[in-house]
Formats: structure tokens, sequence, C-alpha cells
């Protein structure tokens, strides 16, 4: 659907260039296609810019990656990176069970059913201050509330819902601004239609806002792969695993959920803090390649799975 | 009768269970506020400081076991002002214009591409930024500027500023891009050239998105920790210039928090800092939110 | 496809929620059962001084290879987290770089048994331009760079170059073992030439790459070497461990692992296997100190 409006976009661009010229004469609306002209200019330079900037810093990272690999330390054993490769995934995976339906459900509730009154922008200003708290207050309130007082140990599943905290808020505010950016004459057109507001909310409203929620769970998912301080003291810093035991109640086994993992992020922090092996840093440097590779296949991969969705929507069916 | 158990089926049921979880997410907020007004409170309470020599004394020496120290905190606050200013400063403008080349110049560029790398940002641990910030942009600004050092409030904007832009950036794309065809449409129909159409237009219509975004960014600049510590410098004075180190809320929490125990004094200043980062953070949020409504009426 | 994609999933989490259950009840039959058989098992957790988590974990591990059935976790997150931790119980072994007391109020020190396992030396470390003139600082030099009074290097033997001090935070084991031993108790200067670094690690960073720098650093920092930083001895006398042992350098410290009251069976086989004489080449080759090691002298001085 995005396609579609983009495309109607670009295209009255063209028609409004042409028609333009034949018009020209009039002052101002040189000066108006000049200013045109310099800003399309000045926005592309500054975006090259920056999109050089973020591609040498990428460069850089998978560079010092690539010189620090040896077959060894990609294994899934000892020193290897892939016990942690794992972790991250199994941990951003457990976490977004658990964030994205709330974060969504909450979204539903503060565009729809929250109502105009000051009680709203109290709510939001309360969710948008609890995304500005410091990971490391995150992370030992998760720490008080989900291993203190439940009397268990650091394990996955604190570890997910921990960063939860952190991501309810990111996915809940991108999916009431979403839904609320929906043309109001969807709403309507499905209210006349007799459909309940949930009905209308689910079922079309939400489809229409699929790509935008998207880009609120990557983000999300980014802040998982890339968060140290929370995880540290609710999964814990290190992983004993065993490659070879797929037997999820043994707390070896990389299933258990209520195991101690470290994600990548986390053992870069370590490494980069306080290891003191003589690889420790191209250990470091290495994992933070893979945590590169990571995020851009994720993605890339739902953006990719999100224009499916789009494309089947407004295909009609 | 029916109908009203259909209603139950196709509204209410949806409804109740959309708003438990809305509540449930101010029950949350308001836990952690609660928490956190709690454990920062005990600096007033239990060890008898004023707020006003919190506040506005630069005197950090808060003690560690049943001693009395000093919790005088003036330089992290201004510090951390400083900071997250100079970096929405740097970072606003550039996403900006990349949102608006991503939605408007060059959407094709901007979705295949721009778009990926962005996101790819978000994913990369602020340690590692710290590190490239360390090893890089501080000897960098060193020799640029001819300092002993580079450790300064500007490497720390600009290390918090590339950590923030695709956060900014992202929202604030999605928000023009939102820009429904109609509007877009009318404009151009009405002889406006491109940036006409996204002046008037889009970037009206996107507005609260925008806004959005930075309220985010800025939350994340005033709540990163690992990467501003380790280029701030943090050393306990005031910053006399944009070159010059300080130090930051964040950074003492994080460099002291571990090596405190419950309930020392030393511990309780830091809650307090935490619970103080918040209320700072909010009054940001309340203004910038102030300004978009101001904006809107007129 | 994708129903079957979702309950496929919806199965495999509730088979891991299942069985996460089911294995924390075996952890819990397991420690129960440590009593009463003699081969080590169940968990042990620890976590505390980061400092001293290297070794920790080295430790961790090779125990580990010879009790396949004992499971050991080590976390950092500082000395404070370590004492917090043990005394509410969610840890068995809290590790510290300082006696509890210097932390603790002295009611929750009580609770706690200390168990001294290492020694940890901590050496002066400057930049490389100031590590070629400058060997050694008498500690009344070093007391008045500390305090801020001598800015330059020039002024005791070094090149022209603006001292910079690079600080841990105020909290810090290692800053109050160098503060209490190598500055006789004076705190250092703070202000627009005191810089901090949260880790030992950004510390080395940060003094290799400032002109004029000096800090410190436990010295199992420095087992790496590395030619961006030099070390400088105090009145003459390098920070090695040969020296804290016959007790001619003074600025050293224990490791400690605290237990609350008396260690599980399975705790107490770890910390035995930390003072056996197995662990004592992987500690000095660590970068740490050998208990035993100390004469009687140096014994005595703490």
């Amino acid at each position: 659907m995005t396609l579609l409006l983009l495309r109607a976009a670009h295209s009255a661009t063209r028609q409004s260039s042409k028609s333009g010229s034949s018009n020209a004469g009039m002052a101002h609306i040189r000066r108006a296609k000049l200013a045109d002209k310099t800003i399309t200019v000045i926005l592309s330079t500054i975006a090259a810019l920056f999109v050089v900037l973020l591609a040498l810093i990428t460069v850089y990272l998978l560079y010092k990656g690539a010189r620090a690999a040896t077959p060894d330390l990609l294994s899934f054993t000892g020193f290897g990176v892939g016990i942690q490769l794992f972790n991250t995934v199994y941990l951003v995976f457990l976490s977004l069970l658990v964030t994205v339906p709330i974060g969504i459900c909450a979204g539903i509730f503060l565009a729809e059913y929250a109502g105009k009154g000051p009680i709203i922008a109290v709510v939001r200003t309360c969710i948008e201050t609890l995304s500005s708290l410091p990971s490391i207050i995150v992370g030992l309130f998760g720490f008080l509330v989900l291993i203190q007082l439940t009397h268990s140990k650091w394990n996955l599943l604190a570890g997910a819902l921990a960063l939860a905290i952190l991501n309810v808020p990111l996915i809940a505010r991108t999916t009431e601004d979403a839904l609320r950016s929906v043309d109001r004459s969807y709403y309507d057109g499905s209210i006349g239609l007799g459909a309940t507001r949930w009905q209308t909310t689910v079922r079309i409203l939400l489809r229409a806002s699929v790509p935008r929620i998207i880009t609120g769970i990557i983000l999300a998912a980014g802040r998982g792969f890339g968060e140290a301080a929370v995880l540290i003291y609710t999964a814990g810093m290190n992983s004993a695993v065993n490659f070879n035991n797929w037997d999820p109640t043994s707390i070896t086994s990389p299933l258990n959920i209520l195991r101690p993992a470290d994600t990548l992020a986390v053992h870069i922090w370590a490494l980069k803090t306080e290891g003191i092996m003589a690889n420790a840093n191209q250990i470091a440097d290495l994992s933070a390649a893979v945590l590169v590779v990571l995020v851009l296949v994720f993605s890339l991969s739902a953006r990719w799975l999100g224009n499916r969705f789009d494309k089947k929507m407004s295909g009609g069916k | 009768m029916e109908s009203k158990l259909r209603k139950l089926k196709t509204e209410y049921l949806g409804r109740t269970i959309v708003t438990v979880f809305g509540i449930s997410i101010i029950v949350l907020t308001l836990a952690i506020l609660a928490f956190l007004g709690y454990k920062g409170g005990a600096t007033f309470l239990t060890h008898g400081h004023s707020l006003a020599s919190f506040l506005f004394s630069s005197k950090w020496d808060p003690a560690q076991a049943g001693q009395v120290g000093t919790v005088g905190s003036a330089v992290f606050i201004v510090g951390t002002l400083e900071v997250a200013a100079l970096a929405l400063l740097i970072a606003a403008p550039f996403s900006l214009a990349v949102a608006i080349v991503i939605s408007d110049l060059a959407p094709r560029v901007g979705r295949r591409f721009l778009r990926p790398v962005i996101e790819v940002f978000v994913g990369i641990p602020s340690v590692v930024y710290g590190w490239l910030g360390l090893t890089v942009l501080v000897p960098l600004v060193a020799r640029i500027f001819h300092l002993p050092f580079g450790f300064s409030v500007l490497s720390a904007g600009l290390v918090l500023a590339v950590m923030i832009f695709p956060t900014i950036t992202s929202v604030a794309a999605d928000a023009l891009q939102a820009t429904p065809p109609e509007s877009k449409e009318a404009s151009y129909a009405l002889g406006s050239t491109r940036w006409q159409m996204i002046r008037r237009v889009a970037l009206r219509y996107g507005r609260t998105g925008i806004l959005t975004g930075i309220v985010l960014g800025l939350a994340r600049a005033c709540g990163e920790a690992l990467a501003v510590a380790m280029v701030i410098g943090q050393s306990n004075s005031f910053a006399h210039g944009l070159l010059s180190p300080t130090n930051t809320i964040t950074a003492v929490i994080t460099s002291s928090m571990g090596n405190t125990v419950n309930g020392s004094e030393y511990n309780d200043a830091l809650w307090s800092l935490a619970f103080l980062l918040l209320l700072i953070s909010l009054v940001f949020i309340v203004v910038i939110r102030f300004i978009g409504r101001q904006r809107e009426d007129s | 496809m994708k129903k079957l994609i979702a309950s496929v999933l919806c199965l495999a989490l509730l088979a891991t929620i299942l069985a996460g259950c089911g294995s924390s009840n075996t952890g819990a039959n397991a420690n129960a059962g440590t009593g009463s058989t003699s081969s080590v098992s169940g968990s042990i957790a620890m976590d505390g001084s980061s400092a001293l988590l290297p070794l920790a974990q080295t430790a961790a591990t090779q125990f580990q290879a010879k009790n396949p059935d004992c499971a050991i976790t080590a976390n950092g997150g500082g000395s404070g987290t370590g004492l917090n931790d043990v005394l509410a119980g969610t840890v068995d072994i809290g590790n510290s770089d300082v006696y509890a007391a210097e932390k603790l109020t002295a009611a929750d020190a009580a609770k706690l048994v200390d168990h001294k396992v290492a020694l940890i030396g901590v050496a002066t470390i400057v930049n490389a331009d100031v590590a070629a003139a400058v060997k050694s600082l008498s500690s009344d030099q070093l007391k008045s760079i500390f305090s801020g009074q001598t800015k330059n290097w020039s002024v005791v033997g070094g090149p022209n170059e603006a001292i910079t001090i690079i600080n841990r935070p105020t909290s810090s084991g290692t800053r109050s073992l160098f503060q209490k031993w190598a500055l006789g108790g004076q705190k250092s200067v703070e202000g627009a030439t005191s810089l901090q670094t949260d880790d030992s690690k950004a510390l080395l960073t940060t003094v290799g790459a400032t002109k004029g720098a000096i800090g410190y650093v436990a010295l199992s920092y420095l087992v790496q070497p590395s030619a961006q930083i030099g070390t400088v001895g105090i009145d003459g006398v390098d920070a090695t461990y040969a020296n804290i042992y016959n007790n001619t350098y003074q600025v050293w410290g224990y490791e400690h692992m605290y237990t609350k009251g008396q260690p599980k069976a399975n705790v107490q086989a770890f910390l035995d296997y930390m003072s056996s004489a197995d662990m004592a080449s992987t500690i000095e080759s660590s970068g740490y100190g050998v208990i035993a090691s100390l004469n009687a002298a140096a014994a005595a001085s703490r």
C-alpha cells in the first residue's frame, strides 16, 4: 500500500515539474524552483554524508572482525562466539514474544480507547519518560523484581522480561502513532458498514499500520541486540551450554529458558572492560562484526516480511 | 440478547484486553517511579541532606560505610543537560534531512538501502560506540584542536548524536511517509514545487511523529551511559566550553552503582541521581510537547 | 503455512517453559542432596569484583572440568554488588576487592565469612612518553602529583608535558587501595586535569592515548605488555609480586570471597580448590599473587 502511495506521489512530482516549466516567468516561481533545487541538493548531500559515515563505521567494524576471525572463534564451543550468537537470537526472540503483543495492545488502547482528555497526555508522557530510563536502572529494577523477589538466579527469561520493560513503551508509542495516522475515511467506512470499533481497529487500522509497527519492532529488536546493562543484571554474564544436549530440562541445554546466558553485546562489554586474555580484544571485535551482520540480516528480513504482508493487503483478497 | 452476546465477542472482549494491557503499562511506569522515588528519597530522609545541597553544590564526595559525606551533584546535572542538548542540536537537523530524502526525495533508495543501513545502527551496543569514540574520535579531537586530550563535551555530543540519529530518522521518516497522498497531490496541483509541498504539507502533517522521534532520541541521549562515560572524561568540574571535560548523571551512576552497597550514603545518592534524571527527561518531554502544541494552534 | 509456523513456535515455547519449571525442581533436589553425597554437584553462583572476575572465571572453568555435575556461574558487577547479593542470598559467593567492613555496616559485615583467595598488586602507570624518562617516583612526588601541586612532568625529571591524572571512580576498590597505600590516605585532586574511567581496561587505553597521563591499575591488567604505557616504581621499588612477597612494595590488597555464614559443601569444595596448589600457578600467570608466598613481615603488615 505504501508503495502505491509513494508511486502516486512520485508521478505527481514529475507532472508538477513539467507543468511548472510552462508557467515560468514570474519571479517568485523561479525563486521557488531555485529553492527547490537547492534544498534537494543540500538534503541529498547531507543524507549521502551520513550514509558514508555510517558505512565507514560498519566497514571498520566488519574489517576488524574479519581480521580477528578464526574457525575456532566462530565455533559453538569453548571460546567461540556461537554460544553468544545463539543466546542473542533466543533472548531477543523471547523478549519480542512478550513485548510485541503487550506493546501493540497498549498502543491500541492509547489510540482508540483512552479518550482525549488530560489522562492520555499523562500516560503518554509517562511512557516516554519510561523509555528514557538509563538501562542500568531498568537492569537493577529487573534484578530486584525478577531475580531477588523470585529467589532465582540470572536467567534468560528474566533478561527477556527486563528487556520488555525497556521496549514495550517504544512499541506502544509507534503503534499508537501508526494507528492515528491511518486515514480517517478507512475508519468511517468500516464503521458505516456496521463493524464495531474493535473490529475496525484490528481488521482495518492495524493492518494498514503494519509497516510502521514493523519499524517499531525492528528498533526494539535492535535495542535488544545491542543492550548490555539491562542483561548483565538479569541474564548474567556467562553461560555453560552443551550443544549436544537438546533436552530442555537440563541446565546446560541451549533451549532451557531458566539458564544464565550472555548475549553478544554483554560478551563484548565483559571483554572490553575486564577480559584479560591475550585475544580479548580480537574476540570482542569479532563479536561486534557478528552482531552487525545479525542486525542487518534481521532488519532486512523483517522489512521483507512487512513488505510482503503489505503487498498482500493492498493487492486485495 | 443475541446481538449483545455478539457484541461481547466483537467489541467488549478486545476492548477489555487492550485496556488491561494499557493500564498495566501505567502500573509498570508508576511502579518504577515509586521504586526510584523511594530509593532516591533516602538521601534526604535517611541521610538528612538538603535538596539545595544536592542540586546546587558541586562537592561530590559521598561516604560508603556509615559515615557522612557530601552529595553535591550540580556538575553532573549541568553536564547531562549540555551533552544531551548538543547531541540533539547535531542529530535533529541531519535526521530530518535524511528522513525527507527517504520519504520524498528518493523513496526507492530510502526503502531499499537507507533504512536497513540506518536500522543496523540501533543494534550496535553502546560499548562499541564508546570504544570507537575512545580510540578514534577522542584522539582526533585532541589533534584537531591541539589539546592534551580529547575527552570533552564535544566528543560526547558527537558520539551521542550518532547514537540517537537512527531513532529520530526512522520515526520521522515514518511520520513523513504517512502524509496522505491526496494532500500531496493537492499541493502539487496548486503549483507547489516539491520543497514547497514538503515544507507546507508533509512537514506539517508529520509534525507529531517527528516530535515523537525527537523525544525518543532525547530520551535515549539522557539515558545513555556506557558510551558517554568513555568519552566525557568524567572530571568532577564544570565544563569551560565545548572542549573541556565534565561528567554526566548516567556516567556517575554506572561507574559507581556496582561498587557501592544498598543503604550506604553513596548508593542512595546514586539512586537520587537516577530519580532526578527521570524528572529531567520528564521536563524535556513536556517542554517539547508544549512547543509542538503551540505551533499546532498558530 | 503461517498457522503451522505459529503453532510450532507456541508448542516449542510451551515445552521450554514446562521444561524450565522441571529443571528448577531438579536443581532444588540436587542442592538438597549435596550434603549426603561425596562428589560435588549442584550449582554455585558468584558475582562482584571485576578485578577478581577473570581469575574466578578461570577457576570456575577448571573446577567444572573436574566436577562435571557442578554448574558454576561467575558474574562481575563490582564489589558492592557482590556484597549486596551475598547478603541477600542471591549468590553463594560475593567477590570483593576490599574488606566487607569498608562498605557494609558493622552488623551486616558480621553476617559474612571472609575467604581470602589471592593478592592483588596495584601499579602506577604512565603514558609511554613519560615512561621513557621517569622510571620511579618517590612517594612525596606521587602525593604531590595526585594532590595537583605538581602540574608538569619536567618538575620530576620527565618531559615538558602537563600532567593529566586518570582516576577510577571514588567507589572503586583499586582506587581505595592506591589511595591508602600509595598516597598515604590523601585524596586525589578533582578538576579539569583529573579524569576518570569506569573500568581498568578503559583506563589503560586512556593513559596510552593521552600524553602526560598517569593512572593506576591492578597487575592482572598488565600481564599483556603494551607499548603505549609504562609502569613506574615507587621509591625505586617496582610493582612486582616478588617485591610484594618480600614486603618492599606496599600497594597491594587481598581479594576476598565472602559467604553468608559457613559455606555449603559444594561451595567449600570450590573455595578449597581456589587455595589449592593446583591453582597457585594459574593465580600467578593471571597476574595475581599467592597468599602463601607472603613472608612473615608482609603478612603481618595487613
